[in-house]
């Protein structure tokens, strides 16, 4: 049988490589938003892993609103990345410094 | 008899059955699958990694017993979002090459940070409370059980408000994101609420005054 470590172990391996491609990929605002795709979904596989062990499904409940709040994130993400786009013709975030922070 | 024993033990310790041979086949896929979509060079073939990887966990949540939000994963993500993804950096005319820079620089940073968290991670979640014995692995549900239908009953009696707040957030998000692309376009019959508001009866209305005329 696998243990619900072994799933846990997965989610924190996929977890920590999504926070790795933040650091890795901090130019392409693109990269940026699949890495948090992925983070999302490491934490849903332990949201499900414990749902199933524990034999309790507002695991799963919280995973389809996690999942609602992540594909409305990522539109809206990528209408902005189509704007910002549209009016300076580049996605680098070194060149988004308009606001000087 | 001593010998037999001991050939039950070997065999219940090392042999795998399927369902562990599947999960550390999928789950070497989903890994592999994670660490190329941060390193490879091109984002169309990051967002297919991607792809991949959503479509291994998919499966992974099959063997998990959710059989809903594995299609829902594969629908929702690999039918919608990722091809939303992949439209947008088709889309845009990315210069790879710039975007690039510093990938050597913050790779060491990158690579310690992931390594410290998955390292603390890995010790809490192998110590002890998440093995086989403090946590079971459940039985197997019975041939009739619908996770969809019991995940429906939960969710449009206990969570309904939350549901239906769920649904006016993807109607925002879908307002914000038409809002966001449309284009200011002159050609357009658009409505302008700020001169609706502001528009008053003399501008429109026209009193004539005539002499009433005597019907034949």
């Amino acid at each position: 049988m696998i243990a619900l470590s072994d799933y846990l172990i997965l989610g924190a391996i996929l977890f920590a490589l999504s926070v790795a491609g933040i650091f890795l990929n901090r130019k392409n605002v693109i990269i940026l938003l699949m890495s948090i795709e992925l983070m999302l979904l490491a934490v849903n596989l332990n949201f499900i892993a414990f749902s199933h062990y524990m034999n309790d499904l507002a695991g799963q409940v919280f995973v389809f609103f996690i999942l609602t709040v992540a594909a409305a994130e990522s539109a809206i993400g990528l209408a902005i990345i189509i704007v910002l786009f549209r009016r300076r013709q580049t996605i680098n975030i070194q060149d988004l410094d308009s606001l000087k922070g | 008899m001593q010998h037999t024993a001991k050939a039950g033990a070997h065999y219940g310790h090392t042999t795998m059955t399927f369902e562990q041979l599947a999960f550390y086949f999928l789950a070497s896929v989903a890994v592999i699958a994670a660490g190329l979509v941060i390193t490879v060079r091109n984002p169309v073939r990051a967002a297919m990694f991607l792809i991949l990887t959503f479509f291994t966990v998919a499966v992974i949540w099959l063997l998990l017993e959710a059989e809903f939000l594995a299609i829902v994963l594969v629908l929702v993500y690999v039918g919608a979002v990722m091809v939303l993804f992949l439209f947008v950096v088709m889309m845009l005319d990315i210069d790879t090459d710039q975007l690039r820079e510093g990938f050597a620089e913050y790779l060491p940073i990158g690579a310690t940070v992931a390594v410290i968290i998955l390292l603390q991670l890995a010790i809490i979640f192998s110590s002890g409370p998440f093995d086989l014995e403090q946590m079971p692995a459940p039985a197997a549900a019975a041939a009739d059980y619908g996770n969809t239908h019991q995940l429906g009953l939960l969710l449009y009696t206990y969570y309904v408000y939350p549901f239906e707040l769920a649904a006016v957030l993807l109607l925002l998000a879908m307002v914000a994101a038409i809002s966001l692309g449309l284009r200011g376009r002159s050609s357009s019959k658009r409505q302008d609420p700020a001169q609706q508001v502001r528009v008053r009866k003399q501008d429109r209305l026209r009193v004539v005054k005539m002499n009433a005329e005597k019907q034949d």
